[in-house]
């Protein structure tokens, strides 16, 4: 078949997914939509991850990204009753010049890489560095600390989320109307 | 090689990743879909760096990966509380109608 193995085909695959996914993201008016072709778009991203050996990243990826962060959107999302009819749209020009823009950068980014050199990834399967033991031993010895510093920050998040979340206590004055 | 995938696509992918991102945050108003290609921007940025810690051999880059999550995380949970108290003030999360920081 073309003469590609079947890790080749595997990684065609799985990126024309990826990006046809990230456009929809994109494109789709409807928000929930939006966030369902995200969750489709990480899912092909975890798949490149099992491709490069990294297991773990993968499993961690599916349950955080596609597990926790994705639910916080729908959940958002629902509260605020969001649907095609109320989703504004920018003005034509501005969507033409964004796209002109995001080709513009696509063509500086392909021109000034395509001269790197070029190295294949092998990928065996005897690499052992995206398995739990190998990723705990070095995230506990090298980044100790960047750890310890990791879970102060998740803290800091969790407190100041409910501290904005929290709904304020009547006002003695009552918040002015039309404010936009 | 013969069985091995150049880490120039894997360049480019995490390129054009990134880039529908850079374009979904020009393009769109609603708030949480900017939010959203934010979301994509970052995962362009980790399946890059999983590509060169794979190419290396060296872990340090699934660990640095591993870091970004946790901040994507807590990013996530402030900015969309953020937008939910936004939203009881304001009733709306149009990036366009959200330009006065004051009144």
């Amino acid at each position: 078949m073309l003469g590609l193995t079947i890790t080749q085909w595997l990684f065609g695959i799985l990126s024309l997914m990826a990006i046809m996914f990230a456009l929809m993201v994109v494109f789709t008016r409807s928000p929930v939509n939006s966030v369902l072709y995200l969750v489709l778009t990480f899912f092909c991203i975890a798949g490149h991850y099992l491709l490069l050996n990294a297991q773990f990243l993968a499993v961690v990826h599916i349950v955080v990204y596609a597990g926790a962060i994705m639910v916080l959107f729908l959940f958002i999302i629902m509260l605020m009753n969001l649907n095609t009819e109320t989703e504004q749209q920018k003005h034509i020009i501005a969507r033409i010049i964004s796209g002109v823009i995001g080709g513009l950068l696509l063509f500086v980014m392909v021109g000034a890489l395509k001269g790197a050199e070029q190295i294949n990834i092998v990928q065996s399967g005897a690499s052992q560095i995206g398995l739990v033991k190998n990723l705990g031993n070095v995230l506990f010895h090298e980044f100790l600390f960047p750890f310890e510093v990791a879970s102060i920050l998740l803290l800091a998040a969790l407190v100041g989320a409910i501290m904005i979340g929290k709904r304020e206590p009547a006002s003695p004055t009552p918040p002015k109307e039309g404010l936009l | 090689m013969l069985n091995g995938i150049p880490i120039n696509y894997y360049i480019m992918l995490s390129a054009v990743l990134f880039i529908i991102g850079v374009v979904g945050v020009m393009a769109r108003r609603n708030a949480i879909i900017v939010f959203m290609c934010i979301e994509l921007m970052l995962n362009a940025v980790n399946l890059l760096l999983v590509a060169f810690s794979t190419l290396h051999n060296d872990a340090s880059g699934q660990v640095f990966v591993f870091f970004i999550m946790a901040v994507a995380a807590a990013e996530v949970a402030v900015g969309l509380a953020i937008l939910a108290m936004v939203y009881r003030n304001f009733k709306t999360v149009d990036i366009d109608l959200l330009d006065r920081l004051k009144e």
